[in-house]
Order: C-alpha cells, then sequence, then structure tokens
C-alpha cells in the first residue's frame, strides 16, 4: 500500500496531472465532436459516402496508438510540434472519429420513418427536420458514441505520456522506468477511475440532453 | 375541391418500371369526404401521397380549389394540406401542444394567437386543454394520439386534409368513438378530405364518395349506395363482399322506409274496439297502445284480444324494442333478430310514436332500389366511363 503513502504526499502533483488529462481528452474529443456529428449527418445523405467514410474511421482505429504517435512525429516536427500535447491531441482526435460518426449516423438513420413523413408532410424543411426532430431524437445515441469517444481515449492519453503530452500516463511511464512500482499503481489506478467517473458522468449529460418525453435512454452504444 | 387531372406514378424498380397509378382523374367537391380503398398495392396510397407530394408525380396535374398545384413550391403546398398518417407521427421530443402548433409556427402566427388555436382544437377533439398541453405524446393512448394527429393536421385550419389510413392502427372500440367524433366535427369544418382505407365498413361509414382503385386503375368512383346497388365489374363486387346488400343497411335512415299510415289504441280503449282495429287495419300480431303523449307504453296481441275480456291497460304487453326514426336500418334489423319479431314501433326523439317499420317494407325498400339502380346503371354506363 506504499502507492498510497505516495499519491497522499504527491497529491498536488496527481491533481495537477488529472486536470492535464481531463483537459487534453476533453479538447480533443471535443473536437472531434464538433467534426464527427457534422460528418455523420451529412454522410445519411449518400450511403456510398457513408460506407467509405466509416470504413476509414475503422481502419484508424486499427492502428496501435504507439505507431500512430510514431508516424506523426516526422509530419509534426514540420510544424515543430513532432512530440509533446499536439500529436496526442490529433491521435486522440482521430481515434474519435470513429464511435461519434458512427453513432451520429446510425441515430439519425434510425429516426423512425413516420415521424421523417410526418415531418415533410407538415411542410417542414430539411434543415427544420434536421433541427427540430431527427438531432434531438438522436441526441442520446449521438452522446452514448461520445462516451465510448471519451473512455477509449483516457486510455489512449495514457499512452501519449511516452511522447511528453503530460497527463496521468507520466505515472506510468516514470514507473516503468523508475522500476518504481507506487508510480506505476497510482497512474493506472488514477487512469481507470477517471474513465470511470467521466463515464458516469457523461452518462448523467447524456439523460439531461435526452429530450423529455423519450423515456428510453440506450444504455449504451 | 381537389382535382386529379391524369395524375400518374411510375416507379423504377431493379425489375423494370412499375406504374403505381395510371392516369387517375377525379373530383372531389368542396366539403365532401372521398375515401380510396382498395386492395394494398392498388395505388391508393400513391395516389394519396402524390397530393402533397411526399410522392413525387410523373404525370399529370393536381388542382386545390380549381389551383394548379404545380406552382407552388412544395412546403407551402404541405403547410396548406392537413396530413394525418396511420403512425400518427407525433414527435416524441414535444410536448402536445409544441406537436400541434408546428404548422401555424411555421407559418409565422404570433404567439398569443396559436397558443390559443392549440387550446380550442384540443376542445375541438373533446380533449382538456390544461390536462394535455404539456404533456408528451408518450403519456397517452393510441386513440389520443391520434386526435391529436388529427387536431395537428387542423391546426392551421387548411382546407384539404389527406388522410393515410388514419384510424388503421386503434382497437375496433376507439376506432368507432373517433370516426363518430370525426365525423362531427366534419359537419361544421366542411374541409375537403381524401382518406385512404382498405377497410369496406369505414369506407361506407365515413365516405361520401368512394373511389375504388386496382392495379393503379381507378376503377369506380360513386357515393357508397351506387357502388354497393351497382358495382362495375366483379373485381368491385368481390371487394365489397357478397354481404354488401346488407351493408347498404347502415346508408338507410328508418326515416326513408317508416310507414306513418298506423292506427293505435290508447289504454282506457276496450280489447273489443282494440281488435275491431286489428281487423280493420288488417295487423296480424299485435297494436301498438300509446299514452296521452302518443309514447308506445305497451302492445295488445292479436291472441290476448281475441280470447280475453276488458281494457287494454289491464292486458297491454310490454313494448319489446323500438327504433329511432333517425337510427339506420342496421339498428332496426338488429333489433328484430333480437327480439324475434318483424315489425318495429318507431319513435322520434321524444320518445313519440311516428310510424312502425315492417321486414317486408325494408326488403321492398331495398330491393326497388337494387332495381332502379341497376336500371340506370345500364342506361348510363356510357357516362361512367367519363
Amino acid at each position: 500500500m506504499e502507492w498510497i503513502h505516495y499519491a497522499v504526499s504527491n497529491f498536488d502533483v496527481l491533481i495537477a496531472r488529472t486536470i492535464e488529462h481531463i483537459v487534453l481528452v476533453g479538447i480533443a474529443v471535443g473536437i472531434a465532436t464538433l467534426t464527427g456529428v457534422p460528418i455523420g449527418i451529412a454522410i445519411t445523405k449518400n450511403e456510398k459516402m457513408a460506407k467509405t467514410v466509416l470504413y476509414i474511421a475503422s481502419i484508424i482505429v486499427t492502428i496501435p496508438s504507439i505507431a500512430l504517435f510514431g508516424i506523426m512525429i516526422p509530419i509534426l516536427s514540420i510544424v515543430g510540434h513532432g512530440i509533446g500535447y499536439v500529436p496526442a491531441v490529433i491521435a486522440v482526435l482521430l481515434y474519435s472519429q470513429l464511435p461519434i460518426i458512427r453513432n451520429t449516423y446510425t441515430a439519425i438513420n434510425n429516426v423512425d420513418p413516420a415521424l421523417r413523413e410526418a415531418a415533410r408532410g407538415i411542410g417542414m424543411s430539411q434543415n427544420q427536420r434536421l433541427q427540430k426532430v431527427e438531432i434531438p431524437l438522436a441526441v442520446p445515441v449521438i452522446m452514448a458514441g461520445v462516451r465510448t469517444a471519451v473512455v477509449l481515449n483516457i486510455g489512449v492519453m495514457a499512452i501519449a505520456a511516452y511522447i511528453g503530452a503530460g497527463g496521468l500516463g507520466t505515472f506510468i511511464s516514470r514507473g516503468i522506468s523508475q522500476s518504481d512500482p507506487r508510480q506505476l499503481i497510482l497512474g493506472a489506478i488514477a487512469v481507470s477511475l477517471l474513465a470511470i467517473i467521466v463515464d458516469y458522468a457523461l452518462l448523467y449529460l447524456q439523460k439531461r440532453l435526452t429530450p423529455k418525453g423519450m423515456e428510453q435512454v440506450p444504455a449504451c452504444n | 375541391m381537389i382535382r386529379l387531372d391524369n395524375l400518374t406514378k411510375v416507379f423504377d424498380t431493379p425489375k423494370g418500371a412499375v406504374v403505381a397509378a395510371d392516369h387517375i382523374n377525379m373530383e372531389v367537391p368542396t366539403g365532401e369526404i372521398c375515401i380510396l380503398l382498395g386492395p394494398s398495392g392498388c395505388g391508393k396510397t400513391t395516389t394519396l401521397k402524390m397530393i402533397n407530394r411526399i410522392v413525387r408525380p410523373t404525370s399529370g396535374k393536381v388542382f386545390i380549389d380549381d389551383e394548379d398545384t404545380s406552382s407552388l413550391d412544395t412546403q407551402t403546398l404541405r403547410r396548406n394540406i392537413g396530413y394525418v398518417i396511420q403512425q400518427i407521427g407525433l414527435f416524441p421530443n414535444m410536448t402536445i401542444e409544441e406537436n400541434i402548433t408546428i404548422v401555424p409556427k411555421l407559418l409565422g402566427w404570433d404567439k398569443a394567437k396559436y397558443k390559443e388555436r392549440a387550446r380550442e382544437l384540443m376542445r375541438m377533439i373533446a380533449l382538456e386543454p390544461d390536462a394535455f398541453l404539456k404533456r408528451y405524446p408518450s403519456e397517452l393512448s393510441g386513440g389520443q394520439q391520434q386526435r391529436i394527429g388529427v387536431a395537428r393536421a387542423l391546426a392551421a385550419d387548411p382546407p384539404v386534409m389527406l388522410m393515410d389510413e388514419p384510424f388503421g392502427a386503434i382497437d375496433p372500440i376507439n376506432r368507432a368513438v373517433i370516426q363518430d367524433e370525426f365525423l362531427k366535427m366534419q359537419q361544421e369544418l366542411k374541409k375537403t378530405i381524401m382518406f385512404v382505407s382498405h377497410d369496406i365498413d369505414e369506407a361506407i361509414k365515413m365516405g361520401d364518395r368512394i373511389a375504388i382503385f386496382r392495379d393503379g386503375h381507378l376503377v369506380q368512383y360513386a357515393t357508397p349506395d351506387t357502388l354497393l346497388a351497382a358495382p362495375k365489374d366483379s373485381f368491385v363486387e368481390s371487394f365489397l363482399g357478397e354481404d354488401r346488400a346488407l351493408k347498404r343497411l347502415n346508408l338507410i335512415n328508418v326515416r326513408e322506409v317508416v310507414s306513418t299510415n298506423f292506427e293505435t289504441v290508447s289504454p282506457r280503449d276496450s280489447l273489443e274496439s282494440a281488435l275491431q282495429t286489428l281487423d280493420k287495419c288488417g295487423y296480424q300480431h299485435a297494436i301498438v297502445m300509446v299514452n296521452e303523449e302518443r309514447q308506445p307504453v305497451g302492445i295488445i296481441p292479436r291472441a290476448v284480444a281475441q280470447v280475453s275480456k276488458g281494457s287494454c291497460h289491464d292486458y297491454a304487453q310490454k313494448v319489446p324494442a323500438v327504433v329511432n326514426v333517425n337510427d339506420d336500418l342496421r339498428k332496426a334489423v338488429s333489433l328484430m333478430l333480437a327480439h324475434d319479431i318483424t315489425w318495429l314501433p318507431c319513435v322520434d326523439d321524444e320518445g313519440r310514436l311516428c310510424g312502425h317499420i315492417t321486414q317486408r317494407a325494408m326488403t321492398h325498400h331495398l330491393g326497388a332500389r337494387f332495381r332502379t339502380q341497376q336500371a340506370t346503371a345500364e342506361l348510363a354506363d356510357p357516362m361512367a366511363e367519363e
């Protein structure tokens, strides 16, 4: 239980790195949501495009994070950010695309055709249908995608400590290099706890964002 | 008024072109309900949906109140047509009030006006505004939801309504109630309505006119009575069913068949005079006894009058059943069957006797109309092609 003593005596560092971790994942998934949701909506209009986009997004997720960082180092070196938080954020941004795009696409596509027809028959324009009907109904499933992205990438961000991104992964990388189990265990537990807590927080947010009148919230994506 | 002019829809499918609606020509006069009826895949729904361009016509035109709708943009057209679908399609993320006021909002009404309209509509469909407006569709029963669906379609007071099997998903008991409510509303609203159904009984009940479709063609377009009395071909005949003559019972009021030429007795009369009246009028079974308000209070069977002596009051038997003159013949027949009788006293809304109806009179009436319908149908056959 030495790691507990370590955690207590280094509490300020733990908090700082946790915040760092949250901010990095938050920025990356935030940007990913801003890009992924519009892409997900856009591809509902074209099935061929949808297949291509989802295929590419799936391939990206299969690239191991360490390899992705390796690929980015020479590319981002051109602008002087080969290592550090920039490649980490970009990696998380890329990994987040699949769950967010896929869930958005599925949710919009699965809106009850009767509701679509009613909305058309009433005389709503395409934008009005999206804004007032399709997106509100898709929110729970889109949020489930965001949750998946966040939880997945809290882990990815831990590995990004190796390229100097900071965050809770620093405890783990130092624990390994210094053969210090206290730091290693603290880092591992902190990352896991963060993932669980954030998942619940987002689940709460998901329920809050679900339009009233739609009681059934999909449990997960 | 809705007029369809050579309206045609051809769907391109992998197996080749399919003609879903083939040069449909018909006109629904203002304030009438026209039922589009036929088996599934006959083109009735396609025809309906071409009117508000949910399905884009391949060729042909739709006129609403003599205006060619092809000159209108799609959204304007749809906002001026009420649309009710079988799946109801209330938006679950919106309250009842938000659902009902969508079209007025799209049309740019001001808030006070559309809020008041929502309350007015709720009263029209007999749902308490304060209890329902703030609730969500999922909290309502199917029947209530479809009433809201109708209210939403009526919100901006469109002259024309399209209804695609609107009551198809509602249980039979509630369906009958909603149909009655809707007909009552229609008496005041006088909308021009196209209504898709696959239920012949619903069509007869709701329709001022019925259009029968088959394989994308309009086979026959006529009033329910004409349709039942003179189906144009064997397809229409089989679609209407072998009991089509019975279905006509729904369309005829007791008032049309009642015989007002009749005699009665009063409680003070003697059985002897009752028997004389029975003989004089040739009544085989019984005579009705009425009180001072002319309400039927009993009957004197012939058998009783023949064997007993005394006043009618003492020997009168209970009236087995009476029928209101405003009821349809179906109810009259039903009562006769239930009570094993061949005639019924008929009363007005105040319960006063105003005549009687016999099985013979009904069969004669129905038969006579069949004969004339068939005769005119034969004469007018070339015109039916129009």
